[in-house]
This record gives C-alpha cells, structure tokens and sequence, in this order.
C-alpha cells in the first residue's frame, strides 16, 4: 500500500505545543533551573547541585509545614466527606426543593477565595464579628488571632462551609443516577436503610466519590489564599500550611533556591499521592 | 392460590394510570399483561407486588386482603427490565441474598444457590462479580434472585427487553420451562405480541391503564372480544377496514374487493380485521380473495417479507413467508386468506371469526 506522507497536520498540533510550553514547561524548567543553584543579584548563578534539597528533607521547617498540612487535609476528608454523602441522601430528589437545593449549594463555590477569607476573618473576629462575638458572649474563650485551636477551627469550618458542597453535588449526581428499580428491589428482599446505601447507593457512588476525593484532597493539600486571609499562618506557625511556608520563604526572604527545591518536592508528593489513590481506587475496575 | 384485584383504580394527580380493574390471576399459571408502553403494564404490577397502594380497590391473595400490606411480608420477587443486581455482590451472594435476610442456614443456602444456578446455567460464574457478566448473564442471575426464595408471586417487567436478539430468543424458549412446577402465580409484562404467543398461559390486553381482555392467550389472540384487544395482540399492527355484507356476499366498502363466506352474520356494514401473515404474495387456505395495490414499502425481516402498500384510502401490512422483492411504486397483486378475517361491528365488538 502506498501511503502519501503529508506534514500538515503539525500545523494543528503546534498551538498545544506552543502553550503547554508557556504555561508549564517553562515556568516548571525555570523552577527547576533555581532549584540546582544558587542566585545572587544581577542574574548571577552559582551551581550547588543537590544541596537545596538535602536542606529541604531535612529541614525541621519543612517537616513541621508538611505535617500541618497532612493533618488538616486528613481532617478535612474525614469531615467533609462523610457529611457531603449525607446532606446529598437527604437532599429531595423531585419538586420544587431541587432547584432550591442545588443552588443553595452551589452558592459558597462561586465566591472567589479571597472573598471567603476576608469573610471568615471579620464574621470570626473576637469582638466585632458574628461568630467570634457571639461564642465570647455565651462564655467561650474564643480568639482565633491568639489562639492556635481556635485558629485551626476557624480554619476548618470554614474550609468545610466553602467546599462541602463540592462533594455534595457529586454525590447527588451520583445518586441520582441510580434507577428507581434498584429500590424497588431492595425493597422487595428486605433489605434495611443502612443495607440500601452499603450495597447499592456506595458502590453505584464510586466513581464520583474517587473524584471527590481527589479533587478535595488536591485542593486542601495545596490551600492558599483562604488562611492567607483569614490568618496569614497564624498565629505564630499555627496555621503555617505548605503552601504558606514556601511563598514565605521565597517572596518573603528570597530564598528562590530552597524555595524551588521545595515546590518540587511538594509537586511531587502532590503527584504520587493523587497516582497512588487513584491506582488502588481503580483497581477493580482494571480487572473487567 | 389466587390473586385477584377487585375494583383497582390508580391516579396520580389529575391523571389516571389505571380504570377500575377486575382480574383474577389463578395458581401455578403464567399471566402475560400485553399493551404498549405506558399502557400502564409496570404501575399494574407494582399494586400487585405492594410497592405501590391503589387510589381505590382491593387486592385478595389467597383469600386475604392484602391492599396496604408491605411488599416484605408479601414474599414475592420482581425482575426488571434493566440487569438490577448488587454491584459488589458475586453471583452468588446476589442469588443468596433474599434468602440470607430470611436467616436459613448456609448449607441450604448454597444447595438451592446452587440449584437454581443450574438451572439459569450460572454454574460456572458463581466467583463472578456482576460487571464481568455479559447482559445475558446479568439478566439470568436476576432471575435467579426471582426464584431461590419460592415466592408466591413472580413478577417479570419485560424482562427480555434490554437483551439482544439471539439472547432474547434463547431466554425466551426457557423461560416456561422454568416455572413449570412451581406453586406461584408468574405476572410477565411485555409489549410483544410474539412473547405472549410462546410464552403461552393466559394474557391480558392493556390499553391506556384498562385491562381490554383477560384469558387464554390463544383465545384472546384467536377470538379478541373486540378491536382494542385485537390491535394490541398484532404486530405488524392489524389491517381494518370497513366493508358491507349483503347475502353470503362481502365487499370492501371503499373499492369493488369482493368475497363470499358463509359467515353467520346479518346483513349490513362491519369492520374487518386481518392480520398481516393473512396477506400473502401467494394463496393460503381454500377461500381466498385478491387484493391489488401499489407498492409502499417492501422490506425483509430474517426470512419474512413485509409489504406496506396501498389500496384504496387505505395503507395495507403484508407478511408473507420468504423472500419477496416488490419495488417501491410496483402495482402488486395479493391474496387474503378470507377464513381468517375477523368481523366485528360498528360498536367494534367481534362478531364473527373465520
């Protein structure tokens, strides 16, 4: 068979190119390219090999940081998982609620980050904001400013008031999806409430609760710009997140080098965590 | 052992889904409800199931009011049309599973599990997880979930409808063979004529949420009491048309198609009904009569012709045996098998057969 060889089809593959490059493959080389070195002024570069990530692995900082952020992510998808699956079950599923419903939730994620924690901060302030006011007043020492437990709570309720959601309404797509005559069925054999959402509604619910998790995972593990408002990673290091720490260290004290060996590292565990869940959680489905 | 509904009604809303409905399922037959969809075949089932109560009426089983009673102390089974089984259950647990909540002991479990799985012939994927399961299989063990736990009342909603066609066919011829000696009563729901006729026992024409018909399903297909049950137990749909008797001679009212019988009835005008096969390119029985008409459409369905034409005002279904070509527009001569024809009068009730 003759086959006529013909190039133009690059010509529609080079704009992808061309903008992965810019926006990834790039800035990404750039970090790495930091990450070897040393930087003085005036673009000067000294080699230093892989002395900024010994520093890094070792560095107490680091591992405090890091294990901040593996437990308020921990916390987060055990609260907000479980409760998303729950508020979606009770959910109406026809009528006039589901629109009501469905819009109520998808309230808190249109509001731009910073907007949330610029909220949080003044609705939590000890003495002038609705929470933080009302808490004091009812006899509890509440001081999210001074107070590390109080600043993680904060923090927390209001990371589950801005994303459960999320899991809410992948959950009641999921649910939805569900036919009637699974119902019907369980009904029929007897099954109770707990047997229903054990047998039918989890398992029907998977692949939506895989999604969910990851995308809160990513999100949580890699939060900014809400405790940047709300407490700046305060107060002292209480609330000093991963992602807190490394733009401290490099728009603070302009360490690019450490900074940069840093964001690798933290890329790559972002990277392995999401690869190894999504292995596990796939499993089963490799096997069919 | 006998269901029997007196009286049923269901509305929703302004809507009703069912007219007032008397039936009388008898033990150890297979009931066949026949209609199109949204005759109201599934709402029927699940007021005989529980899972849904009637606006009015009463359900007797076994000579005990049973309206209102949960579908759980029912002890009855239902297949669906889509393949509804447990997701993360293997074949066996999903078959094992209605008896498992009964509290039987295990050993008996896996002896009546593995006994109807012979029977669905699941033998081989009892390990097997549903998804691994090809539509057939799904669909068998979902029947066999209908049949370990010796129900009274087996309801199958168009159970063969997802299925393609060899599957069908197949599931189809063993179905009856499966409830043979069984001591329930079997509700099967479908929208083909076809499914009634092999399945056999007794059917019930639907239409529009009304029972038209119940009885012997050869009877109700031979001697339909009126042209509703008729066209519902047709496919390809019924040819009708209005023709006029005068002495033992017939003609088709809007053209000179003519024909004599000796059929019993008075003079006057009527209805015909002829089903397709009773239209042929050759001549069946020892009364036939032509009939000439300008070709529509001619299609073949596996070694069946369908002819559609035209005579008259009226657009005519042919179904003869074999392959016959007809090109569109063709000006075709048929024959009707007169012996077959189903006369019924201006109230569209029958009157005669044959």
């Amino acid at each position: 068979m003759n086959k006529t060889f013909n190039q133009k089809a690059w010509y529609f593959v080079i704009p992808v190119f061309v903008l992965v490059a810019f926006n990834a493959a790039v800035p990404l080389m750039t970090v790495v390219n930091y990450s070897f070195q040393e930087t003085f002024g005036s673009n000067v570069f000294a080699w230093e090999g892989t002395r900024w990530f010994k520093e890094i692995l070792h560095s107490e900082r680091f591992h405090a940081s890091l294990g901040r952020q593996a437990i308020f992510t921990f916390i987060i998808l055990l609260i907000q998982l479980p409760l998303g699956i729950f508020i979606a079950l009770t959910m109406p599923k026809k009528g006039w609620g589901v629109p009501v419903c469905l819009i109520l939730m998808s309230m808190p994620l249109l509001i731009p980050w910073n907007v949330v924690g610029a909220m949080w901060n003044i609705f939590a302030l000890p003495d002038i904001g609705f929470l933080g006011n009302s808490l004091n007043s009812i006899g509890f020492d509440y001081n999210f400013t001074q107070q590390s437990g109080d600043a993680w709570f904060t923090t927390i309720l209001m990371d589950v008031w801005h994303w459960t959601s999320l899991v809410v309404l992948l959950s009641y797509a999921g649910l939805n999806s569900i036919q009637p005559a699974y119902y019907q069925a369980a009904e029929i054999d007897g099954a109770s409430r707990w047997d229903i959402f054990r047998y039918i509604e989890l398992p029907k619910m998977k692949k939506v609760l895989t999604l969910a998790i990851l995308l809160r995972f990513m999100d949580s593990f890699m939060i900014y710009t809400e405790p940047f408002v709300l407490t700046g990673g305060g107060p002292g290091n209480a609330t000093n997140f991963l992602s807190l720490d490394l733009v401290k260290m490099a728009l603070g004290q302009f360490d690019l080098g450490p900074a940069a060996a840093m964001s690798l590292i933290y890329f790559l565990i972002v990277l392995l965590i999401c690869w190894i869940f999504y292995s596990l959680m796939m499993k089963d489905e490799a096997r069919t | 052992m006998s269901l029997e509904l007196k009286e049923v009604e269901k509305k929703v809303g302004i809507e009703t889904h069912i007219y007032s409905t008397n039936l009388k399922l008898e033990k150890n037959t297979i009931n066949v409800l026949l209609g199109s969809t949204l005759a109201g075949k599934t709402t029927l089932m699940q007021i005989m199931a529980g899972l849904d109560k009637p606006t009015s009426g009463e359900i007797w089983f076994n000579g005990e009011n049973v309206t209102g009673k949960e579908v759980q102390k029912r002890n009855c089974s239902m297949v669906y049309q889509q393949f509804i089984n447990y997701p993360n259950f293997t074949v066996f647990d999903n078959i094992a599973s209605p008896l498992k909540i009964t509290g039987i002991n295990s050993d008996e479990i896996k002896q009546r599990v593995g006994k109807v799985a012979e029977l669905l012939k699941l033998s081989a994927m009892l390990n097997k997880k549903p998804d691994e399961l090809s539509g057939g299989q799904q669909q068998r063990t979902a029947l066999a979930r209908a049949l370990v736990k010796d129900s009274d009342l087996i309801l199958l909603d168009e159970p063969l409808a997802n299925l393609d066609f060899k599957l069908r066919e197949e599931l189809r011829e063993e179905l009856p063979k499966l409830f043979e000696d069984r001591d329930c009563i079997v509700v099967y729901a479908t929208t083909e004529p076809l499914d009634a006729l092999m399945i056999g026992g007794n059917t019930a024409t639907l239409l529009e949420g009304n029972v038209v018909q119940y009885g012997n399903t050869l009877d109700v297909y031979n001697k339909p009491e009126n042209l509703t049950s008729a066209k519902v137990f047709s496919d390809p749909p019924m040819n009708i048309a209005e023709i006029t008797k005068s002495g033992d001679k017939f003609k088709l009212a809007d053209n000179n198609v003519q024909w004599t019988s000796s059929v019993n009835i008075k003079d006057g005008n009527y209805k015909i009904g002829i089903r397709p096969h009773n239209i042929t390119t050759y001549k069946e029985g020892s009364n036939s009569v032509e009939i000439n008409g300008k070709v529509l459409i001619s299609e073949l369905s596996g070694s069946e012709s369908l002819i559609h034409f035209t005579n008259g005002n009226l657009n005519w279904v042919s179904l003869s045996n074999g392959i016959q070509q007809r090109n569109i527009g063709e000006d075709t001569k048929l024959h009707m098998n007169v012996d077959e024809f189903l006369y019924f009068d201006q109230n569209n009730r029958l009157v005669n057969h044959g």
